[in-house]
């Protein structure tokens, strides 16, 4: 039963990966790569890393697909003018796939270390995401804080980077709106017919 | 019964398990018909409207009357649409909208610690935050593949929307985990065991932590409505701006699936807000052991699937009454309450929380 569901879910993210490579239109290449991630998440959720799976989804296709859908949406290309001249990249993108896979055989002939079968998801706890937690933070606690730190470096800079103060604009002041009340905005008249205000 | 069920061998769970998602599913269609209505006749009654009142006793039958409209009429497909995309849009948000109810237990089990849930998962709140975060492509979807303005401006409002108030949603949600130290949804329900007060919205069993746990609850209620798109945050399809925003090309089947999806996101919403904050299935009384051991299992169990729907009707009035009498939001007033005001808070929320149950104690 693992068995086929995993052939048929790895089969679909193989297929799927392959389609965000060959698909002409750019939104369905990130259609396509949704599908990839989602899939991806039902491997790790056959291995019993259900904790991992769930933050595949919420963090790639929740978060950061949503973005590229966002941006490549919003790009007004002609997509045939693109296609054009691609094949000249062709030895070099053959040249970066035949390193890559040269990797992956290395690894998994030379390396050894990589377990197979049976692996567990969750050493030394009930849940995976109790095991996840217990290493990251005991044993990797320093690491787990510099990259926490790292990040947060990495959204100032890009705060510093987009924030620009412009003069000559008008601007909402929100107190003033929000602190509004009836009796500034409503003025009641009691006109004479036939003389108006 | 038991001849019946060895005869089937390895096929009697499966069986069962689709037995349960087929009576889920038609108890949640039914509830969805209703609540409709419901839906339509508050709305009704606080503009002193009568509201359907034609199909059947007090309009009981409308929904159907409705249904029956949208099957039988033409679905027509706009000129420069991607067709694909365009009919995969629909199709997405329902079946996203009904997955995620898998793993919503909705009454206790004859057995301590067990419910009444289709996939008890150790990861459940994460599951359905996962899911309903995906709820955004079938409106991006839809909004794109329309191949006009006014759907793209309402998919691109609202991709912006529901993804700055699930940031919110989620620290909110990260409170209620610490508090009952588990992901798991039956987990959760039963550390609110023991009457009204501890309930996580008040939160007595952890004494001064009802000071943040009520303010949590009224953001998360606020959150839902915006992250499922009902007035005062409609602004995706704001009539009176985008015509109807991301729907604008959709009608028959099509739009009926996206009404559908809408709705079962809403009763969605207010379930989580049951489950997470009003005891799920726990009733404001706690019955004493001595009570309920001599009361059949069975009765318990469909009390407490009563006190649940009971709690979820609840929250769906509250929003049906929002939507009644609050006018809408303008957008960079919705970034604002979203940006600046919720996520600060719900994150100083998650800091008071974490301190208490580090160092006052409360995981058990």
């Amino acid at each position: 039963m693992a068995l086929i569901a995993f052939s048929l879910i790895a089969a679909i993210v193989v297929l799927a990966a392959m389609f965000v490579i060959a698909a002409r239109n750019p939104v369905h290449s990130v259609l396509w790569l949704i599908l990839t991630f989602f899939s991806a998440a039902g491997l790790l959720v056959l291995i019993g890393a259900e904790f991992l799976a769930m933050l595949l989804v919420v963090v790639y296709v929740g978060a950061v697909a949503v973005l590229f859908l966002f941006v490549v949406m919003m790009l007004d290309v002609d997509f045939v003018e693109l296609k054009q001249g691609t094949l000249r990249y062709w030895p070099f993108a053959l040249l970066v796939g035949v390193i890559l896979l040269a990797e992956l055989v290395l690894v998994s002939v030379a390396g050894g270390a990589l377990p197979t079968g049976n692996m567990d998801a969750s050493p030394g706890a009930p849940t995976n995401a109790e095991a996840i937690g217990r290493v990251m933070y005991t044993d990797y606690l320093l690491l787990f804080q510099l990259s926490g730190i790292v990040l947060l470096i990495a959204m100032v800079g890009a705060i510093v980077l987009t924030l620009r103060h412009r003069p000559h604009i008008k601007r909402q002041n929100i107190a003033k709106q929000t602190g509004r009340r009836r009796g500034d905005a409503v003025e009641l008249k009691d006109p004479t017919p036939g003389q108006g205000i | 019964m038991s001849n019946a069920i060895e005869s089937l061998g390895s096929l009697w769970g499966p069986l069962l398990v689709l037995g349960q998602i087929g009576l889920f599913t038609l108890v949640l269609l039914l509830s969805i018909a209703f609540l409709l209505l419901f839906d339509r006749k508050v709305w009704a009654g606080v503009m002193m409207r009568k509201g359907p009142n034609v199909v059947g006793p007090f309009g009981l039958f409308q929904s159907f009357a409705d249904f029956g409209k949208f099957l039988l009429k033409e679905i027509v497909i706009p000129a420069g649409a991607n067709k694909a995309v365009f009919l995969l849009a629909p199709i997405l948000t329902c079946t996203l909208a009904f997955v995620t109810w898998a793993a919503i237990p909705v009454a206790p089990g004859t057995e301590t610690g067990t419910s009444w849930v289709i996939a008890n998962l150790n990861v459940g709140v994460l599951y359905l935050f996962a899911i309903s975060s995906l709820g955004v492509y079938g409106i991006i979807m839809g909004g794109w593949a329309s191949n006009s303005k006014y759907p793209f401006l309402g998919a691109l409002r609202s991709a912006a929307q529901m993804v700055s108030y699930e940031v919110s949603i989620g620290f909110i949600i990260v409170t209620v985990i610490l508090l009952a130290g588990s992901m798991n949804l039956t987990t959760i329900v039963n550390n609110q065991d023991g009457g009204i007060q501890n309930w996580h919205v008040f939160s007595f069993q952890y004494f001064p932590l009802i000071v943040v746990m009520v303010p949590m609850f009224v953001i998360f209620f606020i959150s839902a409505l915006a992250e499922t798109n009902r007035p005062p945050f409609d602004l995706p399809e704001a009539e009176s701006e985008l015509v109807a925003g991301y729907q604008v090309e959709y009608g028959s089947t099509p739009y009926l699936l996206f009404m559908l999806g809408e709705y079962l996101n809403i009763v969605l919403m207010c379930a989580m807000m049951t489950i997470l904050f009003l005891g799920g299935w726990h009733g404001p009384i706690a019955l004493g052991p001595e009570l309920t051991a001599n009361l059949p299992p069975l009765l318990l169990s469909l009390s407490g699937l009563a006190w649940f729907m009971g709690k979820v009707l609840f929250c769906f009035f509250l929003f049906a009454l929002v939507k009644a009498i609050v006018p809408r939001y303008r957008y960079d007033q919705l970034m604002r309450l979203g940006w600046k005001i919720f996520l600060p808070t719900s994150l100083a929320a998650v800091i008071i929380v974490a301190g208490y149950v580090t160092f006052v104690g409360g995981l058990s």
